[in-house]
């Protein structure tokens, strides 16, 4: 990238990396034979990062990001977070994860099922109620914390399960295809929200789409995988600024990049042949 | 309602099907008592009649068929007296305030109840414990599971009396103790059974949620599996009840008991009173409906309170 001076990417020569896999792999025995879910990953993430990842069904982003999160463990390689082996950083409470299914608890009504990290890591009553009635607002669910979940729709129990993600104060966020399921309108502005959000907190995120346009208007590294074995063929710094007006999308720099995703993308399908 | 024109449907065919058995069951009973009295049958002598179906006792007797339905003691009484019986055991003698005189069913159905309820929390609380136990450790699951399975392959029948006699022999006292423990015996299992299903409905999504909170294994038991296991907890509380109802009158079976609805059985039996018999049938029965429908209910005000569907 000539425009690296622009690029908000933290310079990675001085901070250490947030999280660092080096030729990761992962191997799920199966009745029919092995699959490669991962196969020679290596992959920096600094700190402040946003990354999609982006690929194919199957190509593996799901198991990268159940890797970074200790539910997953590699057959092969290395793979640290903040220092630490992932099973350490879970237990230190090193991130929050947004599953691709909203996964909330039946019994419990929106703003319970919120509660359910904060009563777990122990924090007060009123600590509590603050967060929550924070984070509602965040995915604008406010007059809905009563409410159980099989009252709202499903782009709202999947706005619910992000809110939930974000109560409590993890550094390190991995989504899994938070907003697959959400209208394009409310998929703008969550993604404005999220962008917000991660200017103001310095969270590193981890994020998975399917969507071009999403992963290069959020990210500053853009992650290309392609499957069988699932693998990393290509990885984009974006020279876009940090502040992203949804418009930036008509640019010329961000359809330059958009190119080089499906560019990428194209590639991996045409091995795959 | 809607569904009371369906449930009064069965209810009316079942009782029309009774009314039609009492005539060929009582017409050997009917035709004796009219030859004690003198009048003339066909064929004249019980020895003769013996060998003769009861549809051509019918058919050459019919002015009897009616006499069927009054019998003092009838091989199969009617709905009516039945309900007559139940209502001179039970109703009428409340009324007279003497609703828990030794011949009341009220007393024994107390006597019956009281060991139903305690055998029921007993064997709640081992099926609750048994069914933890299963679903944290895989040896418990291998080696308890076999066991509980083969333990309903008893006939609890066989077992009553044994458990009737092992108790008296240590040293306790009365039937109480015993007839809870022949009743925890056959409720310990569904609970068992439907808990371990309940603890391990939730699936392996909501356990990785869980998971990357860092929760503690009792964290992940009070959180999820405890309140996931609701439903299934008391869909088998429900069959529970009732297994430790029968469980109960089994121990009341076996001679010795002179309480309880199973004693009342009993003692209609060896006295030849049917009667007695049926009332007692049937105010278990009623004991059984009260007892579901209680757990019934309290099933849907704790899931609606929950907030679950039902
Ligand atoms: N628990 C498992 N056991 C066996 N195979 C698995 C398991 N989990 C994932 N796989 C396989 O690993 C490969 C990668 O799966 P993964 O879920 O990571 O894909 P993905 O990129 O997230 O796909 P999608 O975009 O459809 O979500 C797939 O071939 C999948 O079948
Ligand atoms: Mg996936």
């Amino acid at each position: 990238m000539q425009d690296q001076t622009n690029a908000p990417v933290p310079d990675r020569s001085t901070t250490k990396p947030v999280i660092s896999a080096k030729s990761l792999d992962l191997t799920f025995e199966t009745n029919d034979g092995p699959v490669h879910a991962l196969s020679g990953v290596d992959l920096d993430i600094g700190k402040g990062e946003f990354v999609s990842f982006i690929g194919p069904s199957g190509c593996g982003k799901t198991t990268f990001l159940r890797c970074i999160a200790a539910l997953e463990t590699p057959t092969g390689g290395t793979l640290t977070v903040n220092d630490m082996t992932p099973d350490e950083a879970r237990r230190a409470r090193a991130y929050g994860y947004v599953f691709q299914a909203a996964g909330l608890y039946p019994w419990r009504t929106i703003e319970k099922n919120i509660a359910l990290p904060l009563e777990i890591m122990g924090y007060s009553k009123a600590e509590q109620d603050e967060r929550i009635a924070r984070v509602l607002d965040l995915v604008e669910l406010s007059n809905f914390g009563k409410k159980y979940p099989w009252q709202l729709s499903g782009g709202m129990q999947q706005r619910a399960s992000i809110a939930r993600a974000l109560a409590f104060d993890a550094d390190i966020l991995l989504m899994d295809e938070p907003f697959g399921a959400l209208d394009e309108i409310v998929r703008d502005h969550l993604n404005e929200q999220l962008l917000d959000l991660w200017a103001r907190t310095e969270k590193t995120i981890g994020f998975v789409t399917h969507s071009i346009p999403e992963a290069v208007y959020l990210s500053t590294k853009i992650v290309v995988m392609s499957p069988r074995p699932g693998r990393i063929t290509d990885v984009i710094d974006s020279p876009l600024p940090k502040e992203r007006p949804l418009d930036i999308r008509d640019t010329p720099e961000f359809l330059e990049i958009a190119h080089r995703v499906r560019d990428g993308l194209r590639a991996g399908h045409a091995y795959d042949d | 309602m809607k569904n009371l024109l369906p449930i009064l449907t069965v209810l009316a065919a079942i009782a029309a099907l009774w009314y039609a058995a009492v005539a060929p069951m009582n017409i050997r009973g009917a035709l004796d008592i009219a030859e004690r009295g003198g009048a003339e049958v066909v064929p004249a002598e019980s020895i003769a009649r013996f060998d003769r179906s009861v549809w051509r006792l019918m058919i050459d007797n019919p002015e009897y068929i009616a006499a069927g339905y009054a019998l003092e003691r009838p091989r199969l009484p009617t709905p009516g007296q039945v309900g007559a019986e139940l209502w001179k055991t039970t109703g009428d003698m409340a009324l007279r305030g003497r609703a828990l005189s030794k011949r009341s069913l009220i007393y024994h159905g107390w006597i019956t109840l009281q060991s139903t309820l305690w055998g029921f929390a007993l064997g709640t609380i081992l099926g609750m414990a048994g069914a933890v136990a299963i679903v944290y450790s895989r040896v418990v699951d291998m080696s308890l599971m076999p066991w509980a399975i083969i333990s309903q392959t008893i006939p609890i029948v066989a077992l009553a009396p044994m458990i009737i006699v092992l108790s008296s022999q240590v040293g306790i006292e009365g039937r109480t103790v015993p007839k809870a423990i022949i009743s925890a015996y056959l409720c310990y299992f569904p609970v068992l059974v439907g808990m371990v299903k309940g603890l391990r409905s939730p699936g392996e999504a909501q356990l990785d949620l869980l998971r990357t909170y860092s929760a503690s294994g009792l964290q992940a038991f009070l959180k999820l599996r405890l309140p996931a296991s609701m439903p299934y907890l008391f869909t088998s509380l429900k069959i529970g009840i009732a297994a430790a109802l029968v469980g109960t009158i089994v121990g009341e079976l076996p001679t010795g008991a002179i309480s309880g609805l199973g004693a009342r059985i009993l003692i209609g039996d060896q006295f030849g009173t049917p009667l007695a018999i049926w009332a007692a049938l049937f105010a278990a029965a009623i004991l059984a409906g009260a007892l579901v429908t209680l757990l019934d209910v309290m099933q849907r005000v704790t899931l609606k309170r929950m907030g679950m569907q039902t």
